[in-house]
C-alpha cells in the first residue's frame, strides 16, 4: 500500500469518526425506522403481517377525515403563504426606508418569533370567544354574537396567529436579501432617472427573486406545521375547517393504527420531497442567474 | 420634491408604528394582565371561561365555585386598576404544579440544547472539512429531514421509542431532539466558509485533527454556536407536538402544553404563568437579538 492510499484511508477514518455520533443517531431515529414505516404501510396490520400492497394508500386517501384534513391544510396554505410573503416583504422594505427608530421596529417585528404561542394564546381566546371581546363590540353595534372559533372565520383566526408568529422570520430573510443588492446599481438607475417603481420592479425584485422563492417554500412548509396554534386555541378536537393534517395523525396515534399512520406519513413525505426538489432545482437556476 | 419625501417618510413611520402595535399587543396584554388580582381577572374575563368551567369541572383542582361578580361585557383591559403581584405569589407559593411543569420544560430543553450542539459540531466539522459522494448524499438527507414537518418525523420517532420502551419518558423526546439535523445544517454552512489556509497553517505547526477542531473551528464558530443555541432553545421551549404524542402522562407535560389547559382551570393565574413562561425567551432575545438575526440569515438559502 503506498503512502497516498494510506493517507486517504486515514482521512476517511477521521472524517467518519467526527460524523459518527450524529450519523448513527439520524440513522437510528429517522432513516432506518423510515424503511420500517414503508414496510408497515404495505401490511394489513403489524401482528398478522399480511401483505396488502397499496390497499392502505387507497383506504387512507378515501378516508373522509384524511380528505378534510388535507383540504383544510391546503386551503390554509393557499391563503397564508402569499400573505406571509407579501407582508414580510413589505415590512422589510419599510425598514429599508429612511424612517426613525428602525432598530426598535425591527426588534418589535421579530419579537413574536421568541414569544411562546402558549403564552399569548389566552389573548386570542379572550378576543374570539362566544362571550369574548370581539362579540362585545359586535353586540354593541347590534350584531349577533357567535362563537368565532366555530364559525367560517376560524381559518382567519388561525391565520392571524400564524402571521403574527412567522412574519418576523421572513422579514429578516428579506432584509438580508435587500442588503445584498449592490448599492451602485440603484445609484446608476437613479442617475438615469428611473423612478422608485421601476427600481423596485427591475432591480430589487430581480435580485430578491431567490429570497422570495426561498421564503415562499419555507412559509409553505411552516403552514403545514400549523397545529400547535390550533391545538393551543381549541384543544385536540377542533371544529370542522381547522382540522389539519397533524390532528389526523394525532388521532391515529391514539388508536395506534400503525399501517394508517405509516401510510399517511409516507404520502406526506412524498409530497414534501417533491416540494423540496422544486426548491433545489429553482435555487440552482436562480443562483446562477444572479451570479452572472 | 423635498416635501414629497417627508410625507413618504411620515407615512412609512406611521405604517411601521401600526404594525409594531399589532405585533406587541398580545405580549403586552399578557404581561399587563399578569399584574391584576385574580378577582379583577375574573371580573373582566370570567364570562369567557364560564361555560368551560361548568363543563370541565373535573379539571378544577379545588371544588369551590367562584362566585365573584362577572362583567358580562368582556373588554380587553391593559391597565390594571391596582398593580399587584398576587398572581405571581399564588403561582410561586400556592400552586406548585405550574412550577413543576416549568421544571419539566427545563428538563426537556436543556439536555437537547447541549447535546444537539455537541453532536452537531462534530458532524458539521466532518461535512465541512472532508468531501465525498456519500457525504454529499448524507448532507442532502439531513436537509430533507430538517424540512420535514412533524407529521412525518414523529412517526419514526414514535416507533423507535416504542421499541426501546422509552415511551412516556423524557428520553422519547430528548433522544430524537439531540439528533435533529437543524444545527448541523447551519453549522456546516458556516464552517464551509472557514478558509482552508487556516487548516494548512495549523498542520504545518503540527496540529492533529482534534487540535484543528477544538483550537480553530470551534473558536471561530463561537458566534454561530450562540445563534444556533438560541434558535434551538426557542423551538423546543415552544414544543407541543412531541409531548402530546410521546408522553401519555399529563404530569410530565412541559408548560407549553399545559398552558393550553390552564384557562379551563384557574384563569386568575393564567396570565402570570404565561408571563413566567415567556420571560426566559424575552430576556434571551433582548440580550442576543443580533445573534438570532445572524442565525436566521445563515439558515436562509439551502446551498453551502
Amino acid at each position: 500500500m503506498n503512502t497516498r492510499q494510506k493517507k486517504k484511508i486515514i482521512e476517511k477514518i477521521k472524517s467518519v469518526s467526527f460524523l459518527a455520533p450524529s450519523g448513527l443517531g439520524v440513522l437510528i431515529f429517522f432513516v432506518l425506522p423510515f424503511f420500517v414505516i414503508v414496510y408497515y404501510s404495505l401490511l394489513d396490520n403489524p401482528v398478522k403481517k399480511n401483505f396488502v400492497g397499496i390497499d392502505n394508500f387507497v383506504n387512507v386517501m378515501q378516508n373522509s377525515a384524511f380528505q378534510s384534513a388535507i383540504t383544510n391544510t391546503f386551503v390554509f396554505s393557499l391563503i397564508s403563504v402569499p400573505l406571509a410573503v407579501i407582508l414580510s416583504l413589505l415590512l422589510a422594505m419599510l425598514l429599508d426606508c429612511k424612517i426613525p427608530f428602525k432598530s426598535q421596529f425591527r426588534t418589535i417585528f421579530l419579537s413574536p418569533l421568541v414569544v411562546p404561542v402558549a403564552s399569548i394564546v389566552l389573548v386570542w381566546q379572550v378576543i374570539f370567544h362566544t362571550h369574548g371581546a370581539l362579540n362585545s363590540i359586535v353586540a354593541e353595534m347590534g350584531g349577533n354574537p357567535i362563537d368565532w372559533l366555530d364559525s367560517k372565520y376560524n381559518q382567519l383566526i388561525v391565520l392571524s396567529l400564524f402571521l403574527w408568529k412567522n412574519l418576523g422570520y421572513n422579514m429578516i430573510l428579506f432584509m438580508a436579501g435587500l442588503g445584498n443588492i449592490p448599492k451602485d446599481l440603484i445609484e446608476v438607475a437613479r442617475l438615469e432617472n428611473a423612478n422608485r417603481f421601476q427600481i423596485f420592479c427591475k432591480i430589487k425584485l430581480r435580485y430578491l427573486s431567490p429570497t422570495i422563492f426561498f421564503v415562499t417554500i419555507i412559509s409553505l412548509i411552516n403552514s403545514f406545521k400549523i397545529f400547535r396554534e390550533v391545538y393551543l386555541l381549541t384543544g385536540g378536537y377542533p371544529y370542522g375547517n381547522i382540522y389539519y393534517l397533524q390532528h389526523f395523525m394525532n388521532n391515529q396515534f391514539e388508536k395506534l393504527d400503525y399501517p394508517k399512520i405509516s401510510t399517511a406519513a409516507i404520502i406526506m413525505c412524498v409530497f414534501m420531497i417533491i416540494i423540496i426538489g422544486i426548491l433545489f432545482i429553482v435555487e440552482n437556476r436562480f443562483g446562477k442567474e444572479v451570479e452572472e | 420634491m423635498r416635501r414629497k419625501k417627508i410625507i413618504a417618510r411620515l407615512f412609512g413611520t406611521i405604517l411601521a408604528a401600526v404594525f409594531a402595535l399589532v405585533f406587541l399587543y398580545p405580549t403586552i396584554v399578557t404581561f399587563a394582565n399578569s399584574f391584576m388580582s385574580s378577582t379583577e381577572i375574573m371580573a373582566h374575563y370570567g364570562m369567557v371561561f364560564k361555560d368551560q368551567e361548568e363543563t370541565n369541572e373535573w379539571w378544577s383542582y379545588d371544588q369551590q365555585k367562584d362566585t365573584t361578580y362577572k362583567n358580562d361585557k368582556v373588554k380587553i383591559k391593559i391597565r390594571p386598576s391596582r398593580v399587584t403581584l398576587s398572581q405571581y405569589a399564588s403561582v410561586l407559593f400556592k400552586s406548585p404544579e405550574y412550577l413543576f411543569k416549568f421544571w419539566n420544560s427545563v428538563n426537556l430543553v436543556i439536555p437537547i440544547l447541549i447535546f444537539q450542539i455537541l453532536v452537531a459540531l462534530g458532524a458539521s466539522y466532518s461535512f465541512a472539512r472532508f468531501k465525498g459522494r456519500l457525504k454529499e448524499l448524507m448532507f442532502f438527507v439531513y436537509i430533507i429531514l430538517m424540512l420535514m414537518p412533524y407529521q412525518v418525523t414523529l412517526v419514526p420517532n414514535f416507533m423507535v421509542a416504542n421499541w426501546m420502551g422509552t415511551l412516556n419518558t423524557y428520553w422519547s423526546i430528548i433522544l430524537p431532539g439531540i439528533f435533529s439535523p437543524f444545527s448541523v445544517f447551519i453549522l456546516t454552512k458556516y464552517m464551509r466558509r472557514i478558509p482552508s489556509s487556516y487548516v494548512e497553517a495549523a498542520k504545518m505547526d503540527g496540529a492533529n485533527e482534534w487540535n484543528i477542531f477544538t483550537k480553530i473551528y470551534i473558536p471561530l464558530c463561537k458566534g454561530v454556536i450562540v445563534s444556533v443555541a438560541i434558535l434551538v432553545f426557542i423551538d423546543y421551549w415552544n414544543m407541543v407536538e412531541q409531548p402530546l404524542i410521546m408522553l401519555s402522562d399529563a404530569d410530565k407535560h412541559p408548560l407549553s402544553v399545559f398552558l393550553a389547559q390552564i384557562n379551563q382551570g384557574e384563569v386568575g393565574l393564567a396570565f402570570a404563568v404565561a408571563s413566567i413562561y415567556m420571560i426566559p425567551c424575552i430576556l434571551l432575545f433582548l440580550y442576543s437579538e443580533e445573534y438570532l438575526i445572524d442565525g436566521i440569515t445563515y439558515a436562509g438559502g439551502l446551498k453551502g
